[in-house]
């Protein structure tokens, strides 16, 4: 434990803590532009200069390692010197367009030169200039900009694990660059944008439309895949801007998928405004008393065991309460939240969650992977994963159809039959996951969504407990879910009771009226010759389908409790306002509600949300990640051969939103053909 | 650079000098290899790298293709772009300079036709400048392909690219006949040859 002075405070650190992380717990700021604490440290931008007594010249605290009765001064006369000269030579070939730039208002170089730098130039000669750079549909690129911290290359070598971009040329003559132009292909590459203190790399689908200053910021929660990454939407007006990622180091770090951050332009395509109701085969415009009399007049006339409610990957628990309550009071339970049809245990919560928890990945040392490819569905997970393996002692096996997921792993089969080699310990990942001290299986929910899911499931579970994965202080059963909705939708029983059928039967033709919350995922062949219920906020597969349309909130247009796969509920806010006629989903069906002529007992948010509470109490517990109690579950079945099978066919498009966004469209054409899978180790 | 879709790969000879060099290294650290292993390339590939032989050298080295062009455009000695038959690299640096390397650039500009950085039309001759190559001693120098050529004259530059230009093998060294770096007017100490003992 190094006992230090920095500007006559005194501080003791832990062993191998940098000056500058010692300077920061006491507060005092340090500019940097190539340190980044989520990246390795290269000291080469020369910004966090600190004066360190007995020492020579000024020292880059970034890169020196606390030293026992170290006496360091961020505030004499010699740095603010040091860090004038630094900024002077880092201004030499830096543009002065900040009025033309995107990252202006948010500049770590502004607002450093602002703070650390002369007050005036002194440099009259040319500067030199720097070809953009193609990066694809992303990120664009201003590399006269640059002052090369590196910090990208970084990025996409340690995080991503997809190194492509690399400092080529040398001197004066250098630039960051793939060399060979091409898109980038890591699903995570719009962080770029975040971690750039310059305006080098910025967002290309928002370049020249907003200043930063502009936004109205609300933090919300992601729902494209099932992390639940936290994210700030940037609005102007009503329009979503732009969205950011925010720390949470329990989930997403500091990091979001390109999906999260660029598909928010499908937010204002193919949207439902207002009701439609089907006359004569075609779909016309409706208010919401009509919309809702050809319902309530159509439930009327069936049997109330032949309605039924499917609900989708994107809605919020409120939405999904709601509705489970009005088909209560209509006498059904014939209602899912499992559109993908799967049929596997979950009478236990621990049987459908991810137990280890996300944060949980960092400490196990032997990670098995079960029909799950966690780069596209779930780059976070992924993301950790590939921490984790960085940093030394972990293998990672993969059961599932050979992808590359960007850290070496150890691919063991593509059928289930590589499950039985393990369990007998005939492959000799079987000894790996054996000698683990904190052996980790993650099982995809694409997997459970095969026709012989649940006996993996099962088989799963005993993998886990043969090889001592689920104990008091460790457990290492895991599910990565796809769908923002789906844990939630279990937590609060959106799923048939009391003699009520599930996916497979809604969508077997047999059903008289299926309401369907935000399901586009389906085969509406399937539904028959059901009258449908569409309630949601795109135009999509399920909208197509409906004789009834009730236009929805997207999720940047309502406050929602979603549940990630770690079982962690969090809110999200309301950022926008729906379009048109649309309205709050919840709403909507409480109005509707009245109309059948029994009110939900509910007439606010918080109301429903009381109630909801009810059910379900460890909802209540926003951010906190409950954990589960194990029991033994599982349906035994028979395993088919079959391989698996990839379950994202496309990670750029796999919703309503994204398949509406012109950005993933362009991700789709230029992007993904890089991305197709290669044989792993 | 010059994107190329030709493929590269070693020959048997560069082939098993390449593992000879890959063989130094502990496991996992093959990387050390690389610049060996590109000159090797560059040199069965008329003295210039293709894209498609720096990725055969990052492939034989598991790295990232980005780390190999990394390194091969930080090397001036790595040519990125085809150059000619003879890659005629002139000194113009402090002491060479001082003693007419002016003349030697001059000299070559004129006989090639073409200016630095440029290759003959015909493909023989790629003229460029380069930083001090380390023989003051006998400055002016040029280096063409491997071999140094020192104590020039504009006249002996004229020569040598004639020679050149008819297909003659040039001797490599002083062009003016003085032995390894003694002065110019012969020795001027230790002149007396060393007496044995008896």
């Amino acid at each position: 434990m190094p006992k230090l002075t920095i500007n006559g405070h005194e501080i003791d650190v832990a062993q191998g803590t940098s000056v500058l992380q010692a300077c920061e717990q006491l507060g005092i700021e340090v500019p940097r532009f190539c340190y980044h604490d989520k990246l390795s440290v290269p000291a080469n931008c020369r910004m966090c200069l600190v004066e360190v007594e007995k020492t020579p010249k000024p020292v880059a605290s970034c890169a020196l390692p606390c030293g026992d009765g170290m006496v360091v001064h961020t505030d004499s006369v010699v740095v603010k010197n040091a860090r004038e000269n630094v900024m002077e030579m880092l201004l030499i070939n830096h543009p002065l367009d900040c009025p033309i730039c995107d990252q202006g208002g948010e500049c770590d170089l502004q607002d450093q030169a602002m703070a650390y730098g002369r007050d005036s130039s002194r440099y009259n000669e040319a500067k030199r200039a720097v070809k953009d750079k193609e990066l694809g549909p992303l990120v664009s690129t201003v590399m006269t900009r640059c002052i090369h911290c590196t910090r990208c290359v970084r990025f996409v070598d340690e995080i991503c694990g997809t190194p492509e971009l690399g400092g080529i040329y040398r001197g004066e003559s250098m630039e960051i660059g793939t060399y060979v132009n091409h898109a980038l292909t890591s699903e995570m590459s719009g962080n770029l944008i975040d971690i750039c203190p310059v305006g080098a790399l910025t967002n290309k689908p928002a370049s020249f439309t907003a200043r930063s200053w502009e936004f109205q910021k609300t933090e919300s929660i992601d729902v494209f895949d099932a992390i639940g990454a936290n994210i700030r939407i940037d609005t102007r007006g009503n329009e979503v801007m732009r969205v950011l990622p925010r720390l949470n180091e329990d989930v997403n770090e500091e990091w979001i998928n390109d999906k999260t951050r660029f598909a928010i332009d499908g937010l204002k395509r193919q949207r439902l405004d207002q009701p439609y109701v089907r006359r004569n085969g075609k779909l016309q415009p409706a208010s919401w008393n009509e919309a809702f009399a050809v319902i309530a007049d159509k439930i009327r006339t069936v049997k109330h065991e032949k309605i039924a409610a499917l609900a989708g990957d994107m809605v919020d628990c409120e939405s999904m309460f709601a509705l489970k309550m009005l088909f209560k009071g209509l006498g059904s339970t014939t209602i899912d939240c499992r559109q993908d049809g799967s049929d596997y245990d979950i009478s236990t919560r621990a049987s459908y969650v991810m137990n280890s928890g996300i944060a949980g990945i960092e400490e196990a040392d032997a990670i098995l992977l079960i029909g799950t490819n966690p780069r596209h569905e779930g780059t976070l997970v992924n993301a950790r994963i590939r921490k984790r393996w960085l940093r030394g002692g972990c293998r990672v096996g993969l059961i599932g159809a050979p992808v590359d997921l960007g850290y070496p792993h150890k691919f063991i089969g593509n059928t289930p039959s590589s499950l039985a080699d393990i369990a007998s310990g005939k492959h000799e990942f079987a000894a790996i996951l054996k000698n683990a001290k904190k052996p980790m299986f993650i099982l995809g929910a694409g997997a459970l969504a095969r026709a012989d899911g649940a006996a993996l499931h099962h088989a799963v579970r005993e993998l886990a407990e043969q090889f001592n994965a689920v104990r008091d202080d460790w457990n290492g059963f895991n599910i990565l879910q796809l769908a923002a909705s789906r844990v939630g939708g279990l937590d609060i029983g959106f799923t048939p009771s009391n003699g009520g059928a599930g996916t497979a039967q809604i969508l077997s033709g047999t059903m008289d009226v299926v309401w369907l919350l935000g399901a586009d995922e389906i085969d509406t062949k399937k539904l028959g010759n059901a009258f449908v219920v569409y309630q949601g906020h795109h135009g999509d597969a399920g909208a197509h389908r409906a004789d009834v349309i009730l236009p929805g909130a997207a999720y940047t247009e309502k406050s929602g409790i979603y549940v990630n796969t770690e079982g962690r509920p969090q809110m999200a806010l309301q950022a926008a306002f729906p379009p048109g006629e649309a309205r709050e989903d919840w709403k909507i069906i409480r109005a509707f509600s009245e109309q059948c002529g029994d009110a939900l007992p509910f007439d606010n948010l918080h109301q429903l949300r009381v109630v909801m509470v009810g059910h379900a109490p460890h909802l209540a517990n926003i951010g906190m990640a409950t954990k589960a109690k194990w029991s033994a579950f599982g349906k035994t079945g028979k395993i088919a051969s079959q391989p698996f099978a990839p379950v994202v066919a496309n990670f750029y498009m796999t919703d309503a939103i994204s398949r509406a966004s012109v950005t993933m469209a362009k991700c789709t054409e230029e992007i993904r053909p890089y991305q197709l899978p290669e044989a792993a180790e | 650079m010059v994107s190329s879709t030709q493929s590269f790969t070693f020959n048997a000879e560069n082939l098993a000098r390449a593992e000879k060099i890959i063989a130094k290294y502990p496991a996992g650290r093959q990387a050390s290899a690389v610049i060996p292993l590109l000159d090797y390339a560059q040199r069965q590939n008329n003295n210039w790298l293709t894209q498609a032989a720096m990725d055969t050298v990052a492939k034989m080295l598991s790295m990232p293709p980005i780390r190999v062009y990394e390194v091969a455009s930080f090397y001036t000695m790595f040519n990125l772009k085809p150059v000619g038959e003879n890659f005629v690299q002139v000194c113009t640096t402090t002491p060479c300079w001082l003693r007419g390397s002016d003349g030697i650039v001059s000299s070559c500009k004129k006989k090639l036709g073409i200016g630095m950085g440029e290759t003959t039309a015909d493909g023989k001759f790629t003229l460029v400048e380069v930083e001090c190559l380390g023989a003051c001693v006998n400055a002016p120098m040029v280096q063409i392909n491997d071999d140094y050529y020192e104590d020039l004259t504009p006249e002996l530059m004229d020569k040598m690219l004639d020679d050149l230009k008819a297909g003659k093998k040039l001797a490599e060294g002083s062009q003016t006949g003085r032995r390894g770096s003694c002065a110019q007017n012969g020795p001027t100490s230790l002149t007396e040859k060393a007496k044995t003992n008896a």
